[in-house]
């Protein structure tokens, strides 16, 4: 019945001429198996927000087409992103869901990396926060007292400067504090060393950070010290409203230098934030994909967080922060390419001086 | 904490969840079966089943499905020599010989009864040590990880079969291969030839299946026989239970160094039965039965690998941190039916958690009960001529391979590792001990290095490590007593009946020999091309061996008859009589590859099959396209409904073809 009544709508469009909108029909996926292809093996976050985000979206687009997902693991996210660059169609059959680390390689021009992300079409983005917390043997309280620990060595888990750990490393130089890192350790693993006493700073992502770590903070074995913060509409950085009471790290960079961040350091550190946790998971579309295609995706983005009930299931699986949706996404996605060239020599000088990073 | 139990086993058994829980174990079993499938594969297909499910019938599910397979993992082990999945390489090595023997039933029913003991151990284990696991997991930080990786090294000397000298190389190989790739300081990537599939390092699956699977098929090949030697296939099920009850305080043992090693985080499952058979070496008094179909040998790694599974969920539940591959998946499953895992897993959540330590035993009940029936009937393909079974087993450890990282490198790689695992054998290099080193050489490098960073080399007075070291020495008594005695038995008496070989007999093994000692100094080299952090290790490594190799290379050319040293399969050993070289069917599989390259998997592999099958197995036309078809049928509707590559050429880079050959 459905088909026929297809049919009939598609004979009416071509009868009654073409300036009619065809939007609605040239995105139409019914029977179609579309391939979300996700860069990382099974039962990571990016592969849980994948898996959460896949059986509500093939709901919400017209023709309710399976999804199935696809993982192609390899080189920290690189192999499967090379694949969707070079192999995925451009008629919204194929997806790929990206994390930081695809758009970090690509940024600071690692050669693995293949792929042209600025050329794919993002159709809404999960962004996160993190909050960054010390031990309560350092005898600092606040972001304010932060000072006292410019002469102290501080030991800071991390899986690589490549890595998301690039934005805290980051503005953990620029309040002038001292890290020794320990490579090799994720963000787990990291915190276990935390609990551990093995380290003495620490930061996580928002969810792991409210379910795991407050407790900790309850019990007096750790100290929260700032957020990121969040992007404002205006572009500015914000406090998270997940972390209301925590100055987020602009506010914490004027309490130590008595002025507001404005360096290329600082701009750098934002590019990589917005990358990194402002828009953190992105779906995209190939390039060169239909606008109307596009524009059905989005829309079913959007449908999807209207639905009743999606934050709370939301909130466990993903974290509690609005999806980015429709035009934003846009504007999220060209902030994270505005890096100069000059940025990028100056990132890729201070990663090699730093680490021994070589591009 | 009763009355929660009982409530959850109430609820479990009432309603559709037990059915759910029969589902997840029969598409458990029909997973573990399939070599290169493992848990991870089975969880990721049931995840989109169980979004919205409710929450109990959801993880009886997915405990069934985890807890089983490395119950039938063991299938392939033991009836093929192919390790169904990285939890049961070990069981290959005692497994396969008994089946050669005609004793598959016999290996098959000790393992799954092993495996059920080892499950319920584990769910019992889990029951009471949840609730006090916390301090326990946090006392093991990097430095005491590191230490428990030496220890599971000095079981080498317990593996390292007549000449400790090789074990020690063959290891020190593994070690030097196992830092393929990114090197945890500092992110450079070694020994990675600029080619980017080596930069991730060589997947453990596809190590796996070129050291033991590949020798194994080209060595039947050439014998041109049953898999099993025998004409009857004697010693039925009861049999096997006999032996676990005549070795139960070893299973036990194991089953407890599962419940360990699964439980720490960090350390990673395909350990545990590599620990578990050196264990079971070490505390047996005559070992010259290992490696030749020692029922000890099946019994041991399988009760350690399904206990594993209980002592995992531990840091899963407690922690939200995956104690293994299978356990990552589990996790996600868990954040999709809305559970968040952490302290309250064992407070307000305590009767979720015993749901799952329920499943977990019902499920091991179910599962090993299947397959004991199973097996009686699943034995009788070792009957089959192996020619026949030959393309299969090719087709299937293709397509394992590949699962590890779908890139066409993947089977490049297979290739290369089965030649190393061809000459491994023929020279008598330990395969067992170049696995173990290859295994434990990222944790070890990585351990280290974080336990220096952290508290500098005073690590190593820190009370656990100093307790694990005691153990390191007994470890090393005991293994050191019996190279000793193996030599004393050896040594002399052989001497006088083996006449001395002479300088041609040896080239070969002198040139292997010689060609390691090139990869060691190669090792060295590009050590001192990254900094100082990443070399340490492989640079270490080089040099012991060198000097290793040095001495070996000493004792071959001195040609001394009997030294334990001289070994080649090839000329003086059992495989010299043989009508084809290996070289002849590495050809074939090296056909295979490019046509994979080429022109697919699905036109390669269904060529092969034919060319194969009326060549070489000499099957009539209508039998070759009758096993043809149902090969090819199989792997490929197997692929498609679970959503799996299979290798493209490129021909279908070229042109766009029909599915199934465009398949990818």
């Amino acid at each position: 019945m459905k088909k026929i009544i297809v049919g009939i709508a598609a004979s009416l469009t071509l009868g009654f001429g073409l300036g009619t909108s065809q939007s609605t029909l040239a995105a139409d996926f019914s029977g179609e198996r579309i391939e979300w292809i996700v860069p990382f093996k099974e039962g990571g976050g990016t592969d849980t927000w994948a898996r959460f985000f896949s059986p509500l979206i093939s709901e919400t687009l017209p023709g309710q087409p399976t999804i199935v997902i696809k993982n192609v693991p390899g080189g920290g996210s690189i192999n499967g992103a090379n694949q969707f660059d070079a192999r995925g169609d451009n008629n919204g059959l194929d997806v790929f869901g990206s994390t930081a680390s695809t758009l970090f390689y690509s940024m600071l021009g690692d050669k693995r990396a293949r792929y042209q992300p600025r050329d794919w079409i993002p159709v809404f983005a999960t962004p996160t926060g993190g909050v960054l917390y010390l031990s309560p043997d350092l005898g600092v309280n606040s972001a304010a007292e932060l000072v006292k620990l410019q002469d102290q060595e501080l030991t800071f888990p991390s899986l690589g400067p490549t890595s998301l750990d690039l934005v805290p490393l980051l503005a953990m130089e620029m309040l002038g504090l001292k890290i020794k890192p320990v490579f090799g350790m994720d963000r787990s693993a990291g915190r276990l060393a935390f609990e551990r006493g093995e380290v003495n700073v620490d930061y996580q992502t928002s969810a792991p950070y409210i379910k795991k770590v407050t407790p900790l903070v309850e019990e007096g074995k750790a100290v929260p010290i700032m957020s990121w913060g969040i992007l404002g509409e205006d572009g500015t950085m914000q406090r998270d409203p997940s972390f209301p009471d925590l100055p987020h790290f602009a506010e914490v960079y004027e309490m130590i230098h008595g002025e507001k961040p404005d360096s290329q350091a600082y701009n750098i550190w934002k590019t990589f934030f917005v990358a990194g946790f402002a828009a953190q998971k992105i779906m995209f579309l190939q390039e060169g994909t239909p606008q109307e295609i596009v524009d059905t995706y989005r829309q079913a983005a959007i449908e999807v967080a209207k639905q009743p009930g999606f934050k709370e299931k939301a909130s466990i699986a993903i974290g509690d922060y609005d999806q980015i949706l429709g035009k934003n996404v846009d504007t999220a996605f060209k902030m994270i390419f505005s890096l100069s060239d000059e940025d990028t020599q100056w990132i890729q000088h201070w990663l090699n001086e730093r680490y021994g990073v070589r591009f | 904490m009763l009355d929660v139990m009982f409530a959850a086993l109430g609820s479990l058994v009432s309603g559709p969840h037990l059915l759910y829980l029969g589902l997840g174990v029969l598409l458990g079993l029909c997973i573990g079966i399939f070599p290169g499938l493992g848990g991870i594969a089975g969880l990721s297909l049931l995840l989109p089943f169980i979004y919205g499910m409710d929450t109990i019938s959801g993880l009886a599910m997915l405990i069934g499905l985890v807890a089983v397979i490395p119950t039938s993992d063991t299938f392939t082990s033991v009836l093929m020599g192919i390790p169904g999945s990285s939890g049961s390489q070990a069981t290959v090595l005692d497994g396969f010989p008994l089946a050669k023997k005609g004793q598959a039933a016999r290996a098959l029913s000790a393992a799954f009864s092993a495996s059920l003991f080892g499950g319920l151990f584990g769910a019992a284990v889990l029951t009471l040590f949840v609730l006090i696991a916390r301090p326990i997991i946090l006392a093991f930080g990097s430095a005491e990880l590191f230490m428990l990786t030496l220890l599971g090294l000095s079981m080498v000397g317990g593996l390292a079969g007549n000449s400790l000298i090789k074990g020690l190389c063959a290891c020190g190989l593994g070690l030097l291969f196992g830092t393929m790739g990114g090197a945890p300081a500092t992110g450079e990537f070694r020994l990675s030839f600029g080619i980017d599939y080596l930069m991730d390092g060589i997947p453990l699956v596809v190590m796996g299946l070129g050291i033991f699977a590949i020798p194994e098929i080209i060595d039947l090949l050439r014998r041109n026989t049953a898999i099993a030697e025998a004409s009857t296939l004697g010693g039925g099920w009861v049999a096997g239970v006999r032996d676990l009850f005549q070795h139960k305080w070893l299973a036990l043992r194991c089953a407890v160094i599962g419940c360990i090693v699964g439980a720490l985080p960090g350390l990673g499952g395909s350990v545990v039965d590599w620990i578990a058979y050196g264990h079971a070496m070490q505390t047996t008094k005559s070992k010259e039965n290992f490696g030749k179909g020692e029922i000890r040998g099946v019994i041991a790694p399988e009760a350690s690998n399904n206990a594993k599974e209980g002592g995992a969920l531990i840091p899963t539940l407690l922690f939200g941190i995956p104690g293994s591959g299978s356990m990552a998946v589990f996790l996600g499953g868990m954040i999709l039916i809305g559970l968040e895992p952490g302290p309250n897993m064992v407070g307000s959540n305590l009767d979720v958690t015993y749901t799952i330590i329920w499943s977990l035993a019902l499920a091991n009940v179910l599962g090993a009960g299947a397959c004991l029936l199973l097996s009686r009937w699943v034995a009788r393909l070792t009957t089959i001529p192996y020619t026949l079974m030959a393309p299969f087993m090719i087709m299937v450890i293709c397509f394992a391979a590949f699962q590890a990282t779908r890139n066409l490198g993947d089977l490049v790689a297979l290739l290369g590792v089965g030649v190393l695992g061809i000459l491994l054998k023929r020279f008598g290099w330990p395969r067992p001990a170049f696995l173990i080193g290859f295994v434990l050489a990222s944790g070890m490098e990585n351990y280290l290095y974080q336990a220096v960073q952290f508290d500098g080399w005073s690590f190593l007075t820190k009370p656990g490590v100093l307790i694990i070291a005691a153990l390191l020495v007994v470890s090393v008594f005991f293994a050191g007593r019996h190279v000793a005695r193996m030599s004393r038995q050896i040594g002399p008496q052989a001497e006088d009946v083996v006449a001395k070989p002479s300088l041609s007999d040896m080239l070969p093994q002198i040139l292997f020999t010689c060609v390691m000692g090139a990869v060691f100094a190669y090792g060295l080299y590009d050590a001192f091309q990254v900094m100082y952090l990443s070399r340490v290790f492989p640079a270490s490594i080089s040099i012991v061996m060198l000097t290793l190799i040095g001495i070996m290379l000493y004792r071959q050319l001195r040609c001394r008859a009997g030294d334990p040293i001289n070994q080649d399969a090839e000329r003086n050993g059992e495989n010299a009589a043989l009508p084809v070289g290996f070289y002849h069917y590495i050809l074939w599989f090296a056909g295979l590859i490019l046509g994979c390259y080429l022109v697919g998997y699905v036109i390669a592999m269904t060529l092969f099959f034919v060319v194969f099958l009326l060549l070489k197995a000499r099957a009539s036309l209508l039998r070759t396209s009758v096993l043809t078809a149902c090969g090819m049928g199989f792997m490929i509707i197997l692929s498609h409904v679970m959503v799996l590559d299979l290798p493209t050429g490129l021909l279908q880079q070229a042109v766009s073809l029909p599915w199934p050959l465009d398949n990818g």
